[in-house]
């Protein structure tokens, strides 16, 4: 496993030290989550997520009415750098 | 009445703060206002103090999730749990301190300090909602709210010894809860008699059109359904679970609750869970999987903590992150990063979640056989601080009686029995059905009543 890279995709900086000590630790529990190997699970359907069969048939659909939101300045009150209305943010290029 | 009981409430979190460490934000300007407020009325829960996991949303006070990303920021709306608290009367005194987004099993991955536990502070309160757990102990408040992803509301339960409840999936809605892994993510509650937490539940409880994983199943009321009969009943006993890796002391303490409820009129059954030993491999993927899509939110823009010094902005996020986030959270985030990437889905997220089929089907049929089964909630009481914060994988198998619960969706309860030669608390853990709280309630209640746990820890709040 490349550390590295996956630190990068992750949106993560780590500095020297973390690589050195996250590598092997993540590596310990790739190494024992590997264990499920062990199972044949050809002809098992994936869980998908951890709905309940009443969950399941809970209608969650609503109908298309405008409603009361937080408004621009609620939305920007918590923004470390809001300007004009905005998020500022440092240049993209 | 209220208002006096909320005062106390305050003082006992503030005294006790200095050796517990268990709040991050205690309101006592604002506690007091709205307990004046509720002076006669009414509600269900008028004028009760409680305790919130501060990654529960609250109008006006902080949601730090024990990280450094949050450290100031503060929601501006209500979690709909503490709408509905707050509409029975409840009081919110402060927000506690937990492992930083809830993940950990000791709270000593909280930015803000470890919680200490209230029987010994040289040991661990558990995790992650180890702050609301030792406040309920301590005696500060009588009802906390945790959030439970893998065990993080019953496993500190039974290291502090209170009563700790995650519902089923679906029962409480996750509005207004920040999001660790959201297939496994429910809020618990905490207190030191069951029938408190049965009350609680039916107040937040029900559907929620802002949780559309929230289920229309109706909300009984589920204190009194609380009968102490137990004619009838069958009770699951794991064996296999009673083995290796378990604390003889705890394993001989769950046993002899399994006696009481022989004695009281159950029926023990023996059932199997051939596949329980693999949850938390299965959990390790999943949650990691969900927390670092979940996590992703967190980038200096719209709230929260910003890196400074970043003049182009994919560093500005991975400065923010890497400076925001700490040890455990980057290590799961990575983890989470790893399984899903192009190549190694089908192999670790996808057989993951296969698993996670068959530990299901496991509970499934066992349930065919019985009403709820008995297990340890943790497989040792509370262990020193510093012991595992070095091996995150000793760390995570503290969680293995737990998991399963999260990974299949269905309800948990931890209750105390008792307390171990070194005068720490041990739990067990009854685990039921799809919606089979009431189920819970009343066998934990009727083994509480059976053999009341009185104790009180060495750090308690003052009369």
């Amino acid at each position: 496993m490349d550390i590295a890279k996956v630190a990068q995709l992750a949106h993560l900086d780590l500095g020297e030290e973390e690589l050195k000590v996250f590598g092997p630790q993540i590596a310990g529990i790739i190494d024992y989550v590997e264990q499920l190997n062990q199972l044949d699970t050809a002809n098992v359907a994936p869980a998908l997520g951890g709905l309940t069969p009443e969950g399941e048939q809970t209608d969650s659909s609503r109908g298309d009415e405008i409603r009361e939101s937080l408004g621009q300045k609620t939305a920007l009150a918590e923004a470390p750098d809001p300007a004009a209305g905005h998020f500022r943010v440092p240049k993209v290029l | 009445m209220s208002l006096k009981t909320v005062e106390q409430s305050i003082t006992a979190a503030e005294d006790l703060n200095e050796t517990l460490n268990a709040f991050l934000e205690i309101d006592r300007a604002g506690a007091l206002e709205r307990a004046a407020a509720l002076e006669n009325s009414g509600g269900l829960l008028a004028g009760v103090p409680v305790a919130v996991k501060d990654n529960i949303c609250v109008r006006g006070l902080q949601a730090s999730c024990g990280s450094r990303i949050l450290g100031d920021y503060h929601p501006p709306y209500n979690a709909t749990v503490i709408e509905r608290l707050t509409a029975a009367g409840a009081v919110i005194i402060g927000k506690t301190n937990c492992d930083e987004f809830a993940m950990g099993s000791s709270n000593e991955n909280s930015a803000f300090g470890p919680v200490r536990n209230p029987w010994n502070t040289t040991r661990v309160p558990g995790g992650s909602s180890g702050g609301s757990a030792a406040a309920v102990a301590a005696g500060v408040v009588p009802v906390a709210l945790g959030s439970d992803t893998g065990g993080s509301v019953r496993q500190p339960a039974s290291l502090c010894g209170v009563v700790g409840l995650k519902p089923t999936y679906g029962r409480n809605s996750r509005y207004g809860l920040v999001a660790f892994a959201s297939s496994l993510d429910q809020v618990g509650i905490f207190a030191r008699k069951v029938e408190d937490v049965a009350r609680v539940l039916g107040v937040i409880a029900g559907r929620d059109p802002r949780d559309a994983t929230t289920a229309d199943v109706p909300v009984p009321d589920y204190a009194a359904l609380l009968t102490r009969d137990l004619k009838g009943a069958r009770l699951g006993f794991p064996r296999a679970l009673f083995g290796e890796g378990l604390d003889r002391e705890v394993g001989d303490a769950v046993k002899a609750v399994v006696d009481v409820y022989r004695d009281l009129g159950a029926e023990i059954v023996d059932v199997e869970l051939p596949h329980a030993k693999y949850a938390i491999a299965v959990y390790y993927i999943i949650a990691t999987a969900e927390a670092s899509s979940n996590l992703a939110r967190f980038d200096g823009v719209r709230y929260g903590f910003r890196a400074e010094d970043a003049p182009e902005l994919r560093q500005m996020y991975r400065r923010t992150r890497e400076e925001g986030f700490g040890a455990e959270v980057k290590r799961r985030i990575m983890l989470g990063t790893y399984v899903l990437s192009a190549g190694y889905y089908d192999a670790y997220y996808r057989k993951a979640q296969q698993v996670r089929t068959l530990i299901k089907n496991d509970f499934l049929s066992a349930f065919e056989r019985c009403d709820a089964i008995i297990t340890p909630t943790s497989p040792t009481a509370a262990f020193a601080l510093g012991e595992k914060v070095d091996d995150p994988l000793a760390m995570y198998l503290n969680d293995i009686y737990t998991v399963t619960a999260n990974l299949a969706g269905l309800p948990g309860i931890s209750v105390p029995c008792g307390l171990s030669s070194e005068r720490l608390p041990i739990g067990f853990q009854l685990l039921g059905p799809y919606w089979s709280e009431p189920t819970l309630f009343n066998l934990a209640h009727t083994y509480e009543q059976a053999r009341p746990f009185t104790e009180r820890p060495p750090v308690f709040a003052a009369p």
